[in-house]
């Protein structure tokens, strides 16, 4: 995956290129708003990494530019702004993903992937599948090696979030955030002990684990056996 | 001297001199307008007047001229003549020739057509330099006689100079008194301005108890003055919030970032392996997170109690708020052994930030997640009771715990910041919670209450209703 980063703070910037490229991605980086915006344009990025304060131009004006040149490439708003409205306004300016500094890389990264694979045609289709467990979008039906399981909604729509980034690390706040859509910091492990209900519910005992802890960071849904 | 001129330049440049300027034009307008008049009507008066006595001494010379003929004519105005200085009379013949009268008149006396007019005349025995003036009835017998009856304009005259001399006393007190009038009000209000521009001019050299003279009088400067007080006061509470919060930035901050220091530190020293470090890494990095949460309470108490910046409050459906919190919820409480019961009223609407109240009831559930375990020996039933109704004009949103609530004398205690009872020493947590609560409470125009449930602890968060038509939206 090719990501630009547009970062005034070199030292921050040089650290999430490299940590970008650890992970086997190729990452640019920009260290003003005009630059930055010169290299979106030209270059064929799959993720932006946008800070919001940069000289030359400020973070979401590079962001209304771009989208007013028709340019759809995912967005992640970096800020140290994190107030309820501040995140409003970057959404509203074209942002795709809001991040507040400080933040982990591990978070960073997920959200970055899960952005790259919102272009990804089949992140709409109807039904999931990760090993036997598969998940009908229409029929809201949910089975396991053809067995049905009965889920309630919210973990339904937990679990078919998780499965639409199958294969991608998905943090707590993720899981916060699009599932039940606030956007604070989780203190407590609220988040863990609806994944481990949802755990028990589709592993009761059979086949193997499909559901996994990422240390430090969050979930991935994934079939190991292939 | 120079400075009396610079003061008296900086009088007439006052608008308060401007105003007294234009009020005595005005007024001076206003004396002419009514001197003039007064002028007019009373010389019309006087005309009137005189014109009707001639007029009517005419009809009685006319009369007896009828009845009894020029001789008798000839006698009355004898006799009337000498009967002292009211009227004028003189008779004519056709050639211009003095018959009988009382008095001369300077004029060419057969010119003259019949009708009034007005002409300088002398009594027969005063020297012809002082000057009289009557107005005069020139009136023709059938005999081709000329008749002149008329009457002194003395006093029609005398009122005329008393008219003159009234307007110019009176211009000279309009502006003797106007002026002074000018004067005074420009020195009172200037004197206003000066004290209240000595005491700001205190307030900016530093002096920040100091605040603008209001007297008891009650005018329009102590109508502003105690606008600008109030303002002043707004930016001192200001002020002083700043520098409690930088105070406790200062202070409260400096306590976990010494812990980050000293664990790194210490794994620098004592860590024996890679995986020492890592474990002491992992530590620091959850501190600094720790810190992270502390700063972003800290900003978020300190803009609630600024009163400004307050978030953009929508109408929102508040009981599927406290319902979709509650589910978020109950998987942890059951975890911690304790049951979550929910109890929302339909159709409550608040405008509201629908983040920052989710936050804060994230926040009520954890605190009671720690401290709403039943005692062992209470008795009591291990339910945690969460609730949504409206009271009144207001929306109570309310967590009942039983647990071991806290003592009545230290509720407001809690409520501010870092003020961790004893208790709760043991428990993770930095004391922040309930203020924050009571933080974006605040942002919201409404209130937090601690009340006993004896046992246990109802924390209630109370809304303004949002107004109908936001509701029927």
């Amino acid at each position: 995956m090719k990501i630009l980063v547009v970062e005034d703070d070199v030292e921050a910037g040089r650290y999430l290129a490299r940590a970008f490229g650890e992970v086997g991605h190729i990452a640019d980086l920009a260290t003003d708003g005009e630059s930055g915006l010169e290299m979106a344009l030209s270059g064929t990025y799959d993720v932006l990494v946008i800070d919001r304060m940069l000289p030359k131009r400020d973070g979401l004006s590079l962001i209304m530019a771009l989208r007013a040149e028709k340019r759809v490439t995912p967005v992640l708003i970096l800020s140290a702004l994190g107030q309820v409205d501040d995140r409003v306004l970057g959404l509203r300016a074209g942002g795709d993903d809001y991040l507040t500094k400080p933040y982990a890389f591990m978070e960073c990264l997920a959200r970055v992937e899960a952005l790259a694979r919102r272009q990804n045609p089949q992140a709409t289709q109807l039904t999931y599948r990760v090993g036997d467990l598969e998940l009908d979008r229409l029929a809201h039906r949910v089975t396991r090696a053809g067995e049905e399981i009965v889920l309630q909604p919210r973990e339904f729509r937990l679990l078919e979030y998780l499965m639409r980034h199958a294969g991608q690390v998905v943090t707590r706040t993720m899981l916060l955030e699009n599932v039940w859509d606030y956007h604070f910091d989780p203190q407590t492990n609220v988040i863990d002990v609806h994944i481990s209900r949802l755990r028990s519910k589709i592993e009761r005992g059979q086949g193997q684990s499909l559901l996994h802890t990422i240390r430090g960071s969050g979930y991935m849904m994934r079939d190991n056996a292939r | 001297m120079l400075r009396a001129l610079a003061r008296t330049g900086l009088l007439l440049r006052t608008t308060a001199f401007r105003l007294a300027g234009l009020y005595l034009l005005v007024f001076i307008l206003f004396a002419v307008f009514v001197l003039g008049y007064l002028d007019w009507s009373t010389r019309r008066l006087l005309d009137a007047q005189i014109t009707e006595t001639i007029e009517t001494e005419i009809g009685n010379l006319a009369d007896q001229y009828r009845q009894a003929g020029m001789r008798r004519l000839i006698t009355v105005m004898e006799r009337r003549g000498r009967q002292g200085n009211v009227f004028i009379y003189l008779l004519v013949d056709e050639k211009g020739d003095s018959v009988t009268g009382n008095a001369l008149l300077r004029l060419p006396l057969l010119q003259q057509s019949p009708g009034w007019i007005e002409a300088e005349y002398n009594w027969p025995d005063e020297s012809d330099e002082i000057e009289r003036l009557a107005k005069i009835r020139i009136f023709v017998l059938p005999s081709g006689h000329r008749l002149f009856v008329g009457r002194d304009l003395e006093e029609r005259e005398r009122m005329k100079e008393v008219i003159a001399r009234a307007r110019g006393s009176t211009f000279l007190m309009v502006f003797l008194l106007g002026g002074f009038g000018a004067w005074f009000i420009t020195r009172r209000v200037l004197t206003r301005i000066d004290a209240i521009a000595q005491s700001s001019g205190e307030i900016l050299a530093g002096n920040k108890a100091e605040r603008l003279p209001v007297s008891p009088v009650n005018d329009e400067f102590d109508r502003l003055a105690r606008h600008i007080n109030t303002l002043l006061d707004r930016t001192d509470a200001l002020m002083a919030g700043l520098q409690d919060l930088s105070d406790n930035v200062a202070h409260d901050l400096r306590t976990p970032l010494t812990r980050l220091r000293n664990s790194i530190e210490d794994a620098l020293r004592n860590a024996q392996s890679a995986e020492d470090s890592r474990a002491a890494l992992e530590k620091a990095i959850e501190d600094s997170s720790q810190i992270i949460r502390i700063f972003d309470a800290l900003l978020m108490i300190a803009r609630a109690e600024s009163g400004h910046l307050a978030p953009t409050l929508t109408p929102v459906d508040i009981g599927a708020v406290v319902e979709g919190m509650a589910e978020l919820y109950e998987p942890l409480a059951e975890e911690a052994g304790l049951h979550l019961r929910v109890h929302v009223a339909p159709g409550l609407t608040v405008n509201a930030s629908r983040e920052l109240v989710g936050q804060a009831l994230a926040n009520l559930i954890d605190n009671a997640l720690k401290y709403g375990l039943p005692l062992p020996d209470s008795g009591a039933e291990p339910v945690l009771t969460l609730s949504a109704e409206q009271v009144g004009e207001k929306v109570h949103i309310a967590l009942a715990d039983h647990g071991a609530g806290i003592p009545a004398g230290a509720r407001a205690r809690v409520l501010s910041r870092f003020v961790r009872l004893e208790k709760s020493r043991t428990q993770p947590g930095f004391g922040l919670g309930l203020s924050l609560v009571a933080a974006i409470m605040r942002l919201h125009g409404g209130s937090l209450s601690l009340e006993e449930n004896s046992p246990g602890l109802k924390v209630t968060m109370i809304f303004p209703v949002a107004a109908q038509k936001s509701a029927s939206e």
